[in-house]
């Protein structure tokens, strides 16, 4: 997993509902962790057709900090949840590691999010009345780890996020930061290879922001793939590859060369507007 | 995901909702308990009918003579005469060769009469018959001695009498056996004392002195050659069957005529109880049915509640599955919720109907059957597992996205 690699390519502004071609890493002959092949979405609403995806592609190469943009209603927490194997497309092909997620079976796209997909949500989702150490094991006893090396994995994966002296609270015990932290721990704690953030920055403070972007470079500086969405400037500036999506369809694919994410970057001085 | 931590989890669930789960699991008790008590209350009463017919002895024949029902003279042929139950008839039904299965035969010549001694009276029932009776007839003789073959052929002027008799006529705490007492016109000498026995419906059993047959044609009912009912005793309780048929063919042959024109009643203990058996069976079934159906409805409660709970957990649901929950993970989770609320609504229920039917009900002392304990528990457990599957399919059948975006 090389990320110094594809910061190589700097793409002008796309305009083409397709991916500018130097920001598509495919191109480089990178062999993508995703790809979406014209991904459509209509949900049907009683009698009306609502399209949310109109013909969405896009390659992302294992090791990659990608930020999805686009305003509300722009199809980009739809696009997010097919890519986590929790929506399926209404047409196109979605490629994960290879292989067509529409081919597989319930009770293997269920293997698929817990080994292959770690994902994190805006309102956070830990299940009430469970600790947090409680929450993170959670997936890994859905992978048939043993109580112990469970324990084991869960702590070690809250001690990467610094919430192991939280471990034994309940989430109503923790600040959204923390929840969100111990939330990125569960994501994480299968040891995936791709990580997936839904607006994880979105119910935060700066602070807390800062703590959650700052884990996510180190994810990815440890060789994994994130995918985050979020509609702030600033959070996109971070990453190295941002997608804007417009109406169901990419509108930009661009790479951000210099201000890629790194935890020096995140002075306190940073104004994160905290919405 | 073991079962033990599916347990875990379920009373993690079970306990956040205390009052929903212990109204649930009152529904289950309720049936469990129900049923338990309203099966023993129907296998105690059916017991206590029980009881009361055997004490008439379940291997015994009453052959009921002609003259004390009215029933006409058998006619054979040309040939019309009464058919009596007869001394001969006695001899050859006590044949072993004729009636294999007859165990004993005791004629019965009974008469009403009026028991005095000094200036205590008692109405009673004199019985003449022979030393077998007794048995028959499931008396014991408490005190004193039984009749003997030597008092019948001696026409001894002796009684053995019952509780109500002595009571009647012995001041408490006096030793009756010895005494001279009158029945009527006859003079007896008591020689043994009967045990107290159960009342079969509203003829006192112990107001009765059995005297030879002898005795009592010589000195009450005058001599008339035939008996108005014979005792017969089959030589187990399961041949009684084989042995009225014997008895009645044995008497057709007595009485030159066939089984069917036979002017005998034929009253067999062990029919009684088997046609009371049935009736009370269905009795209990009906009780039982009855207590399922508020098994059944406790079932729809928990199905209700885990409706209630898979709805107000979706987001949850949906949390799982997004992690990597299998469809298989969620059904056992919710299962399991559903079986824990029957299991223990079936254990306590078993305790409420074990302590109930420790008590009288409505006269009837219940008696614990253990088929409709293990019978309760079990399809408690079944309408556990069998209404929880509808709620818990539905949950592990959630789309994840759905589920995530319920509020």
């Amino acid at each position: 997993m090389s990320r110094r690699e594809d910061r190589a390519g700097s793409a002008g502004p796309a305009s083409a509902a397709v991916a500018s071609p130097s920001a598509n890493p495919v191109l480089r002959g990178l062999r993508p962790v995703i790809s979406l092949r014209r991904i459509t979405k209509v949900y049907r609403m009683g009698d009306i057709e609502v399209t949310a995806l109109t013909g969405v592609s896009l390659d992302v190469v294992g090791g990659e900090l990608l930020a999805v943009m686009g305003a509300s209603g722009s199809g980009k927490s739809t696009m997010m949840n097919i890519l986590g194997c929790l929506d399926t497309p209404s047409s196109g092909r979605y490629l994960l590691d290879g292989v067509d997620v529409r081919r597989l079976d319930e009770s293997v796209l269920a293997r698929v999010r817990n080994r292959k997909i770690g994902f994190v949500f805006q309102s956070f989702n830990l299940i009430p009345r469970t600790s947090a150490v409680a929450n993170v094991e959670m997936p890994l006893a859905y992978a048939g780890v043993s109580p112990k090396e469970r324990r084991a994995r869960a702590m070690f994966a809250l001690e990467e996020v610094g919430l192991a002296d939280r471990a034994h609270h309940l989430p109503s015990e923790l600040s959204g930061g923390q929840q969100q932290r111990a939330a990125v721990a569960r994501a994480i704690a299968t040891n995936p290879s791709l990580v997936l953030a839904d607006e994880p920055t979105g119910n935060l403070d700066s602070r807390s922001t800062h703590e959650i972007m700052d884990i996510f470079a180190r994810l990815n500086d440890a060789g994994r793939t994130v995918v985050l969405i979020t509609h702030e400037p600033e959070v996109a500036e971070l990453t190295r590859r941002i997608v804007r999506l417009r109406d169901g369809s990419v509108l930009s694919d661009e790479s951000t060369a210099g201000e890629h994410l790194h935890a020096s970057n995140m002075g306190e001085d940073t104004r994160m507007g905290a919405v | 995901m073991s079962w033990l931590e599916n347990i875990r989890i379920a009373l993690r669930g079970l306990n956040a909702n205390k009052l929903r789960s212990s109204l649930t699991v009152l529904g289950i008790l309720i049936g469990v308990g129900a049923v338990i008590i309203l099966v023993a209350v129907g296998t105690g009463s059916s017991q206590a009918v029980q009881n009361r017919i055997k004490a008439l002895g379940t291997n015994t024949i009453t052959v009921l003579g002609t003259g004390r029902f009215g029933r006409g003279p058998a006619t054979t042929g040309t040939q019309s005469r009464a058919a009596t139950l007869t001394a001969a008839d006695v001899s050859l039904l006590q044949d072993k060769n004729e009636a294999p299965d007859v165990l004993t035969v005791s004629p019965v010549i009974s008469t009403s009469v009026t028991a005095t001694n000094g200036s205590a009276t008692s109405t009673m029932t004199v019985t003449g018959t022979t030393p077998t009776y007794t048995g028959a007839s499931d008396f014991q003789v408490q005190a004193g001695r039984n009749l003997t073959s030597a008092d019948i052929t001696q026409h001894a002027r002796v009684a053995v009498v019952g509780q109500t008799l002595i009571s009647d006529l012995f001041s408490p705490g006096s030793n009756p056996i010895g005494s001279v007492i009158s029945l009527g016109s006859a003079q007896v000498q008591i020689i043994g004392v009967l045990a107290t026995k159960g009342t079969t419906g509203a003829n006192d059993p112990n107001a009765v002195a059995i005297i030879p047959y002898t005795t009592a044609e010589d000195r009450l009912t005058g001599y008339s050659a035939s008996f108005s009912e014979l005792i017969v005793q089959s030589q187990s309780a399961g041949d009684i069957n084989a042995a009225e048929s014997e008895v009645a063919s044995v008497l057709a042959g007595a009485n030159h005529t066939t089984v069917s024109a036979l002017p005998f009643r034929f009253l067999n203990e062990g029919s009684l109880l088997s046609t009371s058996q049935s009736t009370n069976q269905t009795f209990t079934v009906l009780l039982g049915a009855v207590a399922a159906i508020s098994l059944l409805v406790g079932g729809i409660g928990i199905m209700n509640i885990m409706l209630v709970t898979v709805t107000e957990r979706t987001r949850e649901i949906g949390i799982r599955k997004a992690i990597g929950a299998p469809k298989s993970a969620i059904l056992g989770q919710f299962l399991t919720e559903a079986v824990i609320l029957s299991l223990i609504g079936g254990v306590v229920g078993v305790i409420v109907g074990v302590v109930g039917s420790h008590f009288k009900i409505i006269g009837v002392q219940p008696v614990l059957s253990w088929q409709s304990i293990v019978e309760a528990f079990g399809v408690a457990v079944a309408v556990g597992v069998f209404f929880g599957f509808y709620p818990a399919n539905r949950a592990a059948s959630m789309r994840p996205i759905d589920a995530l975006r319920y509020e």
